[in-house]
Parts: structure tokens; sequence; C-alpha cells
């Protein structure tokens, strides 16, 4: 298994020069926002190993929210942000893109501060890396060639059925199978379908990934007098501050909302990303910093096979901390429309979203951390749209698969290859077509 | 909070759907003159939601489109208070048109009505027993001041098909209830599937089912000094306009009731089955309305009538789609499920599945609850009767047959863009395989994914079968979003001065 990474390389925009940036990276675009695999620039399709990119251009949404808090706002620079979400370490990836696009990341980085035409392109892009607080991918060790592979194949087994669907109405489900794994093989002998088995884990990923299994709770364990002791205080803490922490709720303004709009639903899958000062005191950041330690860790260990708690469409997430965490900022790429990913927010994780959304200022008020806040569904949904930030630039290795494509796909090669089935299995196994 | 329903200030199709009343036409009006579009909104004859008996031979229905308001003057503070999708309106954002599907044929360019200049200002619904209906029509557009107000953008007649579509299915069978007195009590968790809705997800002014009060234009009291406002319930010092209003989506739905037929009867060789079999898959019930999902064994709330016996099952009983296909038309629009699956289960079973464990199978929850996209159907269909068997030998292309697609809702977002969004012309609705809703479909393609013009009708055997090529059968020839206000607001509106 071969788990994926996640590149981050900001860089402050020299004053001036973001409108130049911003029609630059429109033409790395087919439509707006929606990135042409083939283009010239950064040519996306060409990366095997890139299951999603994006750039931003990082404005702060809302840079004078802070001022509830009597205190002066501390804006963010206007900061471009490249988003990668790859296969195999980090430094391949950026080796690789590097050594395929050079070119064309130095003209768009021409437009960044500090870099110059001397400037080594990769070595900025390791000083410029940040990386995520937490970060969710939805299923760890599924790599792009594998997806490729899986969809080649859910296409070939549609058509095989297809195409003998009378024939195979009432075959018995054995035999059926039989047959189809037949079908497979010799497609698999004439080249026209690859299944390539998965790559070794790397040991020392292997190695990390333990040692944070076994740690992170035995960190806790040996932290968890400190906690406990601490848990009436935090609440006392908390209960004051939620009760009093003003919400900054208004309506969104219509052109903005409609501006980053026209840049979704191009494909089945949207890139989000939302930004917003961290309510001021040492009592958010470490809340907020805790309670990501704890995302990490589930996200690594317990939510790493297809659903964040009930929500099944993420594909890859992360949060990230800007400006010396004073600002944060939420990204992920998610099926359907942002209506239905906010109707996930809302109905099926409020209470998650709650848990760390409600460190942010002016976010719908909460209670106990998890009650209240989104469940304010129409404030919430304001709260969203007034802290997105459009998308310059967004690519998908995989157009037009969601995450349960991925997830279904992978079931049917996991029928082909398991020793047995019984005919149940074998019937549910063909539902899936 | 118990109070007694306010009939006499709520428009009465959003209590009743006027089955008695079968005459009908959709006026859609631009406004000429403002002062004297006032002067006919003041006065105009609503018919309210009050009970009567005998119940009325007739009945006029009156709601304004964003661009009317402001052509009858409307101040702007007032409009600011209306949500986005109304003020920016159905057709005017591409963005909106490529996520209710309409693109391609369905583009708002080619509508006969309802984009560009051709967005209509009022519209005036008209609902009488067939004996008044002439005199009833006379009685509303004739006369000086209705000549002077508007001119006449349209006129969408209606027929009565006996409460068919023009496919010929029984239509109209399942409507959410209203808990008009409420008293239902607001859950944050609903786990099992119920067919009441709160108020506010019908009418302004009242809590939707988020328990909250759906954003609505509130005036001040120096702006309503004759008083015809009442005061906004959760905040008393402001008055209430959207109070007892309503959204109102018209969409004007062409169907090809011959291409639907002949397609069918094509089908049939090849699969085995008959026309009407196949049909009746698409749309998950008979011709008549009996659903194809297995009866629930238990209640369901809220589903009372004479409906009742048809609209007792939910898709819990059909996990695997062998009786209703997970694609059928019942299916996407009204999915029936409830908050979370798996039923109400124990405080620790619940924490689990909160948490997002015990999930059975692969489609586990991969549908939104149902309770917060419902709509209450108010259409009708339009074109002379034509039988399957008459369309299946039919050359007859001339005759235009559809739907006047009329839905009411709190929360143009959250109720009509979303099911028409994310399960209607969805592609990936409960993890389908690139098909679009079999009646409604435009059939264009998605980027990245083959035509969706499948439809997967069985999965009753070890392999599911499937229909290959659907053409398009439904074309969106026309729609607008509407405001339908309570009966004291329209005075307001009518009266007070821009």
């Amino acid at each position: 298994m071969l788990p994926q990474s996640s590149i981050l390389v900001l860089a402050p925009i020299v004053p001036g020069r973001e409108d130049e940036l911003r029609g630059l990276l429109d033409r790395l675009n087919r439509a707006p926002g929606f990135a042409d695999p083939a283009n010239p620039l950064i040519p996306f399709g060409q990366f095997d190993r890139l299951h999603l990119a994006r750039f931003v251009i990082l404005e702060d949404p809302t840079p004078d929210d802070i001022a509830v808090y009597g205190l002066a706002p501390t804006p963010l620079p206007p900061t471009l942000a490249f988003f990668a979400d790859c296969d195999g370490s980090r430094d391949a990836f950026l080796t690789e893109l590097t050594r395929r696009a050079e070119q064309g990341l130095r003209q768009l980085f021409s437009h960044c501060a500090g870099f110059g035409d001397t400037t080594g392109m990769l070595q900025f892009m390791r000083q410029h890396s940040q990386a995520p607080a937490a970060a969710y991918v939805n299923w760890i060790g599924r790599t792009v060639r594998q997806i490729h592979e899986e969809a080649a194949l859910r296409l070939a087994l549609t058509g095989y059925l297809d195409a003998n669907a009378a024939a195979l109405a009432n075959a018995d489900p054995q035999l059926l199978r039989r047959q189809v794994i037949a079908f497979v093989e010799e497609q698999r002998r004439a080249g026209t379908l690859t299944l390539t088995a998965p790559e070794p884990t790397p040991i020392g990923w292997q190695i990390r990934n333990l040692l944070n299994l076994v740690g992170v709770p035995l960190l806790l364990l040996i932290a968890s007098p400190l906690l406990l002791l601490y848990l009436p205080l935090f609440f006392w803490l908390l209960r004051r501050r939620e009760t009093r922490d003003p919400e900054i709720l208004p309506r969104p303004n219509p052109q903005r909302r409609a501006a980053i709009a026209g840049r979704e639903d191009h494909d089945v899958t949207n890139p989000y990303i939302v930004s917003g000062y961290l309510k001021p005191g040492l009592f958010r950041l470490s809340t907020v910093l805790f309670l990501l330690f704890l995302v990490d860790y589930g996200a690594r260990h317990i939510y790493n096979r297809g659903h964040l708690a009930r929500v099944q469409t993420i594909h890859f997430a992360r949060w990230v901390f800007l400006n010396g965490r004073k600002q944060m900022f939420f990204a992920s790429n998610y099926d359907g429309s942002l209506e239905s990913y906010m109707d996930d927010f809302i109905n099926k994780v409020g209470w998650g979203l709650n848990l760390l959304f409600s460190n942010g200022v002016g976010y719908p008020r909460t209670d106990w951390l998890i009650v209240g806040g989104a469940a304010n569904e129409q404030k919430f949904k304001y709260f969203i749209h007034r802290h997105q930030i459009p998308v310059q630039v967004w690519y998908k290795a995989y157009p037009g698969l969601t995450t349960f494509d991925l997830l279904r796909n992978a079931r049917l090669r996991d029928g082909l290859e398991r020793p047995a089935m019984s005919d149940a299995e074998i019937r549910e196994w063909l539902g899936l077509l | 909070m118990s109070t007694p329903p306010e009939f006499d200030d709520i428009q009465g199709v959003v209590r009743f759907g006027y089955g008695q009343l079968t005459a009908a036409c959709f006026f859609l009006l631009r406004v000429a003159d403002a002062a004297a579009a006032r002067r006919w909104l003041a006065q105009a004859p609503v018919t309210d939601a009050a009970y009567r008996q005998p119940p009325p031979d007739a009945a006029l229905q009156i709601a304004l489109t964003a661009e009317g308001l402001q052509a009858i003057g409307t101040p702007a503070e007032i409009m600011a208070g209306f949500s986005d999708e109304f003020i920016v309106g159905m057709a005017a954002d591409q963005n909106r048109s490529r996520r209710l599907g309409d693109v391609g044929s369905n583009a708002p360019a080619l509508w006969r009505w309802g984009a560009g200049d051709a967005v209509p200002h009022v519209l005036v619904m008209l609902y009488a027993t067939p004996a008044r209906f002439e005199a009833w029509l006379a009685e509303i557009t004739t006369g000086g001041l209705w000549a002077q107000a508007f001119s006449v953008l349209d006129c969408l007649q209606t027929e009565f098909l006996d409460n068919h579509e023009p496919f010929g299915f029984a239509d109209g069978i399942s409507q959410p209830a209203l808990d008009w007195e409420r008293c239902e009590p607001f859950t944050a968790l609903q786990l099992e599937y119920r067919n009441v809705s709160a108020l506010g997800e019908f009418l302004l002014g009242y809590p939707n089912e988020y328990g909250r009060y759906t954003d609505r234009p509130l005036v001040g009291a120096e702006a309503d000094p004759a008083g015809l406002l009442p005061a906004a319930e959760e905040v008393s010092e402001r008055r209430d306009l959207g109070r007892n209003g309503t959204y109102l989506v018209l969409r004007d739905l062409s169907q090809d009731v011959a291409g639907f037929w002949q397609f069918l009867a094509r089908q049939s060789d090849e699969t085995g089955r008959t026309a009407q079999q196949l049909a009746e898959a698409m749309v998950g019930r008979s011709m008549e309305g009996a659903p194809l999902a297995p009866t629930s064994r238990r209640p369901i709330a809220g589903n009372t009538g004479n409906d009742a016996p048809n609209n007792h099952f939910t898709f819990a009983d059909d996990p695997d789609g062998a009786h209703c296909p997970f694609g059928a038309h019942i299916r996407r629009a009204n999915p029936r499920n409830a908050d979370m699956p798996g039923g109400p289960g124990g405080a620790i079973s619940r924490l689990v599945r909160i948490a997002g464990f015990d999930r059975h199978g692969v489609r586990n929850d991969l549908v939104a609850p149902t309770r917060f996209h419902r709509l209450l159907r108010r259409g009708r269909p339009y074109g002379m009767r034509l039988t399957p068997e008459d369309a299946m030998y039919s050359s007859d292309t001339v005759e235009e047959r559809g739907i006047r697609f009329v839905c009411l809702n709190a929360n143009i977002s959250r109720q009509f863009e979303f099911v028409q969004n994310a399960w209607i012309v969805a592609a990936k609705f409960d993890g389908l395989l690139d098909e679009t809703d079999p009646l409604l479909g435009n059939r264009q393609p998605v980027p990245g994914c083959p035509v969706p013009e499948d439809f997967t009708y069985s999965r009753a055997g070890a392999v599911r079968r499937r229909l290959r090529g659907l053409p398009q059968f439904v074309t969106v020839r026309g729609g607008a979003y509407f405001f339908m206000p309570g009966i004291r607001a329209l005075r307001y509106l009518a009266t007070s001065n821009s």
C-alpha cells in the first residue's frame, strides 16, 4: 500500500501583481476554475500519482471580523497557495513536478515575494511548504493508478453484462462469477485491462504509523490526570465564552457568492475552501490544537476507509493554520453541489463541524461545543458562504468519479480476487453494477 | 406554540389543490402600468384557505416574481429581505441553470417564457368548475383596470385528465401533511420517516423543520402605518411581510408522450417486459398509483387521506431496489428516509451510528434526510389526453402535452433546487451508475461520465437489467420563481407607497 501525501506551498504575492497572476491562472483552465489537464503551464494530466491539485489566491474574506473583540485586524497578505494530494512521498512529487513543469511554476511563482530568476524552484517550494494541522484521506493507500484501473474494470464489466444480459439473466451465481472472472482474465491477457498489484507499504511509514497509533493514546493516558483536572475549568471557560461570543452572520454578498458558484459544478466533485480568524486567546487556540490533534489521529487510524463519521463524499480534506495561528482554513474536495455538502454538514456531522468551527470568529452560537451551531441552518449557510474563497484552478485526476464510484469499483475488483464467494455475496457483488 | 392557523390570510392553494375546480389557467402578466397594477392587486378577489361548505366554485390566486415586485414599486429594503435565488430568478444565472439541469434543449435561451424580456411579473391562477370557468375568466380579465395594468405574456392552459399526468400515470399522490395546528414538537434527530412537515417548510413566518424562522422581509412599524401586517413571531418589534406567504416555483414542462410510449414499446421486445411494466418501473408506481415498494409494517405519521394506502411504504423495506428501482422517479423525488438509517434503536446504537459506524451494506446513508427537502405540489397537466395504446401508434406530434409544474416551499434553494439538483438530475443519486431521472432527465453529458441515458429497471436476478439510450422525454419550456404573499401582505404590497 502506497499512502498519500498532502502538499501545500504558500507564497505571499508581490503587492500589485495579484491581478496579473489571476489572469495567468485562468490560462490553466478550460472552464471557470476548472483545470485543463493538458494546459501548457502545469500539465496536471501527466502526473500519474496526482489525485487533486489546486491554486488559490488566499485572501481574507472577513479581514475586519476580529474587531468585535477589540483587536486590530491582521489580514492575510494575498498569498498564492498550491495544493496537491498525491501518492507516495511529498518530496518525490515535488521533484517530479519541478522536472516536468518548472517553466510554468516559475512563471506563476515569479509573482511571489522572494522569488527571482536564480531561485531554485524545488528549494523554494520546499521552503514554502506548510504541513496541515490535520488531514483526511477518504481511503488511505488508494492510488490514482488503482482508481483508473478499477474504473476501466467497471466499464468492461458493465459492457460485458449488457452484452450478455439475456444469457446471464438466470445463470447460476457461481457459474456467472466464473464466467466474469474468465472474461476479465481474457481482457488482461489481451492487454485491454490491467490490475496492478498494490505496491509494498514503505517501511518508514509503517513504523511512523504504528508509533502514532500507539503513542497518541499512550500520551493521552499519561496526560489524563491533568486533562481530568482541567476539565471543570475547561467547561467553565467554555461556557463563559459560548454565552458571550458575538455571532457575525450577515447575508453574504450575492455577487461574491455568484462568482464562486461560477467555478462550481463543472464536475461531480467540487473544491471547497473557507477561512477565517480563530477566536482570540490561549483558550480557543489550545482547544483547537487539541481537537485537531484528535481529528488527525482519527483520520489516520479510524476514519481511513471511505467515511468521515457519517460523511462519505469527501475525497481529501485538510485544516491549516495561517498567519501565526491567528487564522485558519479548511479545504476539501466533495461530491455533489455545495447545497448538498452543507446538508451533510448540518444533518450528518453538525456536531463535528461545531467542535472545530465554533472556535472561529462569528460562528453561530454553540452550547457545550457540539450543540447548536450548524443546526442554525440558514445562518450557518450564511457563515459558510461568507467565509468561502474562490478556487482559481482545480484539477481532479478522475473526473466523473465520486467516492462512491471509487468504493464500488474497488469492491468489484475485490470480488474477482477473493478465493470464494457465497451465492448471496455474488448477487450483492454484481448488484454493484 | 399552538395558535389557530390564519386560514383567512393564506392563499387557498397552499391548503387545497382545488381538485374539484377542474378547469384552470395560469396567466403570466407583465406590468404595463404600475399604479393600475397596484390598484388591481389591492382589490383582486383572492381566495383564502378557509374551509367553506359548499366549497367555492371558483378561485383566484396571485404571486409575483422579484421583477414583478420591483415593477409595482416595492422598495429596495423590502426586496433585500427575499432570498437570493428568488431575487436572481430561475433563469438569469448560468450556474443555477447548470445545477437545475436547464442546459441543452432545456436551456433558458430556448424557453417560451421566463428568460430575458419574457420574465413574467405577476402570476394569476384561475380555477373554477367547468360550468363556471368562462364566466369567472371574464369576470377577472375583462375590465379597464386589468387591461390598463397588465400585458399578457402568456396564458398557460390546463386540461383535466382525471388526476393523471400526460404519460398516463395517476399524479399528485404523495404530498406532505402540514402541521397546521403546530402541535408536533421539534425534533433534532428524527429516526423514522414521517409525512408531517413543520408549517415553516411551506409558509414563511413559522418555524421550519430546524425549529427556525426562514429569513424573509420584515419591515419596521413606521413602514406600515396602516397596521396591515402582523408582528413577526421571533422579533415582535418588526412587521412580517412574509407571514403566510410562500415561494411558488412554476416550470412549464413539455412531455413527449408519443416518444415515451414508442420508445418503451420498442424496448418491450428486447426485454420481455411490456411497455407498461417498464414505464411503471420508471415511475415506481403502477399507472393507477400503487407503489412498487412493499407496504411498510409500521404506521407512517401524517399518512392520511384518500391516498393513504398508496403511500404506506418507505424504501427501507426495499434496500436492494428489487421492487422499486433506485432510479425510479418517486424514489428520487421523495426518498422517504429518516435523518439517519437504522430506525430508532437505543442510545448506544444512536451514538455508534452518529459516529459513522454500524454501517450495513455499501449503499448505506447515501441520501440526504428527506424532511428538509419536501415540496407541496400543485401542478396541472395540459394537452389533449393520449392513451398509451394510441401513443404507441400515434404520429400526433403536433398537439403539445405536459405539466405546468407548480410547487410551494419556504426555501427555494433547500427545497426545490435541492430536490431537482441532488436527486432528480443527479447522475450519482443513491450510488447509481450515471443515470438521471428516467422521466425528467435531460440526458446531457456530465464531465467525465458517459451520457446518462440508461435506466436500471430490475435487480431481481443476479444480473441487473437496464434500458439503454433513453431519449429525453421532458423538455423545459419556461419557468420562474414567484412569491405568493399572504393576503394582508398582498394588500400591503399593493397599497404602500414606494
